[in-house]
């Protein structure tokens, strides 16, 4: 087959200059990363790791990841559903709706809900009422960090559930499947995968969320604290090792995240190829 | 007309929680915002908003997240191709990497391009200017973390032209150059528009990775994302508001033009029938 | 210009998409290469094109050899079988393109290419369409585009891959006769490929029959009909009726029901083939119609009748056609028993499956 910018020289002046650059923008980074942790031997390292504060900051960080991911999870999948399987007034609207965490800046998805909960918004004076207070705090992380993260699922499942068509689950109802049923049996193992890719990405995005919690958070130290916001504050302290060592954590995650959705493409392609070799030998 | 029937189970249900999430995670948030800026006059607004020091931030912003999304546009158009036409050992782990921006905390990026860019840095010694604190400095974090907007828009809409359009063009006796740049600039051109367009979104916004980088110095290295946040830890939550609405509606007003645009396209190139 | 496919092949890893094979097409022919999927005949075409190297063999072009000649220089004009048009491009920039590209080679100023693309539109009488998108035209209309931009930069040889394809009956006949037209008044030299055979017989010159990666026979339509060189070629152009039975003293022995004489056929095992039409049938046996067989279904299809029967052996149904008149005269419905009288019949050759004419 001839195609364009098939010769050789073209093809690999093409492909040297893209690894070279992306070495330089992507790789450096994370080595560097790596480098600034360790500056200090492995000993500071482990200090760094095994500190009350930096513990906290993962068990905050974690808890806010446990939350959010299943309900965001849920609502994508909710969403999803919706949009692709019924028409109704309003539905391009709805989907307009969700995209609007994607555009608008962390710092302002924090503010908003500074204003809403905040010791003067109409929220939360209400809430002061009965002594609850969620800015400043850590439910408020949440709640913000569930806006930020609110369409990684559904941006997800909705071309693919576009693609896939209701027929299947129409055949299903037709042969008197039930709700539970039929999303069970049905839906989700044509899903599957990029419900786990959406969960990934929501949770990556949930524990490395860093402008709209640092506005609600409130900086109180081993409380309020999640790593990215650790990252932060060690680092205007100057304390780099340590600030790179709960970016190294981070970057872990981050690295993980690639590394299972590379996994999951890789698995889907094997499974498109063997069953295009099925339908050729048939 | 009758109402159509709906067939599949979950309608009211689904609906139902749709709307309360929304309401509740988005719209409520959102109308807050609407509603204390309906506590500023219109004067008050307008000068929070003019503010001289604002409007260089806005300045700083825009010139910045531009040179970062025309990077991207490049470099993202040059993955992408690299990609999708050819194969060659470690194509998998460039392609997972394109994604790194998405997975790694903004902060995290932040700080290791401030450190890595700043004078004595493993890259910023090298060179002869001044990158960390100074507006470059603003620039290599947005191009950082919107690499992958352009790669992931372009990448499948390149998979999905045909051999066979290659082959015309060459069996036409187009050179490579003509081909490319008749032939398939022209296909790949919307996505390669949006996605540069959501790469300046992006980076209008940007605020973990900017601040470490930055050098934030008024008038000169101050992002306004960065001018939303300092408002607000003078309790100023008006101005806060005001500065934020502008970058509100330039991000919103930005994501209109590029859905309306794609649209157009998609129509022209498809005819009317699919849409 | 003349095209010489000489011992071509080509193999993908382990699976021979073309054994070696050779061709040779004169100068202003029309070619068909005919056969089903993975008969190999695009693979061929490409190679022609230059847009397939070959694992062995040479391509000539009036005996200038252009194997390894990049298509981009080759000169051919290809209309591919989706037509690959480019969708951003109007009607009159597609056709346009290939002047465009090599305006400097063809020292070709904007008028000359306005004017030549004018001229085309004019051929495929598209004139009022020129500042279309693809997305804007039928089917047949796209078709017409793909070859004015394939003709665009007058090329000595057009290559055609599954040309009609696409397109609903009725539009298919339409653009065949026009072809024909347009290659009688511009003289190029044509190949297509195609699994049609209605359409291959009745647009080309000659025909290649391909299967399997293999050239099984070109020749004229006619001869290609009247004398099919194997059973494959036979098969692949019409139906087949086939006899197996055991050759006894210049008769055929079908079970216990049938007999019919062959002269100066060996003994042994044998199978012979015939068409739907070169079978008459009657009421009543007599000399000639010894076959019995009952009627099973019998279908009007518009110019002729398909009657089908159930042989009084063990053998697989027979087809036969009628015209409506002979159909009316016979009177028959399903379930009489009628005796078949095949005036026609090939002698299938056991091992190469060559066929020979019975009197």
């Amino acid at each position: 087959m001839q195609r364009v910018g098939d010769s050789l020289p073209v093809k690999w002046t093409l492909i040297v200059l893209a690894l070279v650059l992306t070495a330089l923008v992507l790789v450096v980074p994370l080595i560097e990363i790596v480098r600034q942790a360790l500056a200090g031997g492995v000993g500071e390292l482990l200090d760094n790791l095994t500190n009350t504060y930096t513990l906290s900051a993962i068990w905050l960080t974690l808890l806010i990841a446990v939350i959010t991911v299943p309900l965001n999870v849920l609502f994508g999948t909710v969403l999803a559903w919706l949009v692709t399987r019924f028409r109704f007034l309003g539905r391009r609207l709805l989907q307009t709706l969700i995209d609007i965490p994607f555009a608008v800046s962390p710092v302002i998805a924090g503010l908003v809900y500074l204003l809403l909960y905040g010791r003067n918004g109409w929220l939360g004076q209400w809430l002061a009422g009965y002594d609850i207070q969620l800015m400043f705090a850590w439910p408020g992380m949440v709640l913000v960090t569930l806006f930020v993260t609110s369409p990684f699922v559904a941006r997800e499942l909705i071309p693919l559930m576009q693609a896939q068509g209701r027929q299947e689950e129409e055949a299903a109802v037709s042969l008197g499947a039930r709700g539970a049923q039929l999303f069970y049996r049905i839906t989700l193992p044509n899903i599957r995968s990029g419900l786990i890719y959406g969960a990934i990405l929501t949770n990556a995005r949930a524990m490395g969320e860093f402008g709209a919690v640092s506005v609600v958070s409130g900086m109180i130290n081993g409380v309020t604290i999640s790593l990215p916001l650790q990252v932060e504050q060690l680092y205007q302290d100057y304390n780099t090792v340590g600030s790179f060592v709960s970016a190294l954590l981070l970057a872990m995650l981050a690295v993980l995240t690639l590394v299972i959705k590379g996994l999951l493409e890789w698995l889907a392609e094997r499974r498109q190829q063997r069953h295009s070799k099925v339908a050729e030998d048939v | 007309m009758s109402k159509p029937r709906r067939i599949l189970p979950g309608f009211h249900l689904s609906l139902g929680i749709a709307l309360v999430y929304v309401s509740i995670i988005l719209l409520l948030p959102l109308g807050s915002l609407v509603g204390q800026l309906a506590d500023l006059s219109w004067a008050r607004y307008w000068s929070i908003i003019t503010d001289p020091r604002n409007l260089a931030s806005y300045r700083i912003t825009v010139l910045s997240a531009a040179l970062a999304s025309l990077f991207n546009m490049l470099f993202g158009l040059l993955c992408a191709w690299v990609l999708v036409r050819y194969t060659f050992p470690g194509k998998r782990i460039l392609d997972a990497l394109m994604d790194l921006p998405f997975a790694l905390p903004t902060a995290v990026a932040g700080i290791t391009i401030s450190t890595l860019y700043a004078s004595q840095g493993a890259i910023g010694q090298w060179l002869g200017f001044k990158v960390a604190y100074s507006w470059l400095g603003i620039v290599v974090a947005m191009a950082f973390t919107s690499v992958p907007f352009v790669v992931r828009t372009v990448q499948p809409v390149l998979e999905e032209l045909p051999a066979s359009v290659d082959e015309a063009a060459i069996t036409l006796g187009a050179s490579n150059a003509y081909a490319f740049r008749r032939v398939i600039l022209p296909f790949i051109w919307p996505a390669l528009l949006t996605g540069t367009g959501l790469a300046f979104a992006r980076s209008l916004g940007e605020y973990g990775a900017v601040i470490f980088v930055a050098g934030n110095m008024p008038y000169k290295t101050e992002v306004t994302s960065l001018m939303v946040v300092t408002r607000l830890q003078e309790f100023d939550y008006p101005a806060a508001a005001a500065i934020a609405s502008v970058v509100l509606i330039a991000s919103l007003l930005l994501l209109l033009v590029i859905n309306i645009y794609q649209a157009r396209f998609f129509r022209r190139i498809h005819g009317n029938q699919h849409v | 210009m003349s095209i010489t496919v000489d011992q071509i092949s080509r193999q993908f890893g382990n699976t021979v998409a073309l054994h070696p094979s050779s061709l040779d097409i004169k100068e202003g022919e029309l070619v068909g290469l005919l056969g089903p999927s993975g008969s190999g005949k695009t693979t061929l075409l490409r190679i022609i094109a230059g847009l397939e190297t070959p694992s062995a063999g040479r391509i000539l072009f009036s005996g200038r050899d252009v194997t390894n000649l990049h298509p981009r220089n080759r000169r051919v004009g290809f209309v591919f079988q989706h037509y690959a048009l480019f969708r951003h491009m109007t009607v009159f920039d597609n056709i346009a393109f290939g002047l465009k590209a090599n305006a400097h080679r063809l020292s070709l100023g904007r008028q000359e290419i306005t004017e030549r693309v004018n001229e085309l539109l004019g051929q495929i009488q598209l004139e009022a369409y020129a500042k279309r998108l693809p997305a804007q035209l039928s089917g047949g209309q796209q078709q017409r585009v793909a070859l004015a931009r394939a003709l665009a930069v007058r090329p000595e040889v057009l290559l055609m891959d599954e040309p009609f394809g696409a397109l609903d009956a009725k539009v298919r006949v339409e653009l065949r006769r026009w072809l024909r037209h347009l290659h009688e008044q511009l003289g190029f030299t044509c190949v297509f490929v195609t699994h049609d055979q209605d359409e291959a017989l009745e647009l080309s010159d000659r025909v290649a029959v391909m299967s399997q990666g293999r050239v099984e026979q070109i020749a004229a339509p006619a001869q290609l009909y009247r004398e099919p060189a194997n059973r494959f070629v036979f098969d692949f152009l019409g139906t087949t009726n086939s006899f197996k039975g055991e050759v006894r003293d210049e008769q055929l022995y079908l079970g216990e029901q049938g007999t019919l004489r062959l002269p100066k056929v060996a003994n042994g095992a044998a199978e012979l083939v015939t068409r739907p039409h070169e079978i008459s049938l009657s009421h009543s046996p007599s000399d000639s119609a010894t076959l019995p067989a009952q009627v099973s279904a019998i279908a009007p299809i518009g110019a002729v009748v398909e009657v089908e029967l159930q042989p009084f052996w063990e053998a697989p149904n027979l087809h036969v056609t009628l015209s409506p008149r002979d159909f009316e005269q016979a009177s028959f419905a399903v379930g009489d028993t009628l005796y078949l009288h095949p005036h026609r019949l090939m002698l299938v050759d056991p091992h190469s499956t060559a066929l020979t004419p019975v009197s």
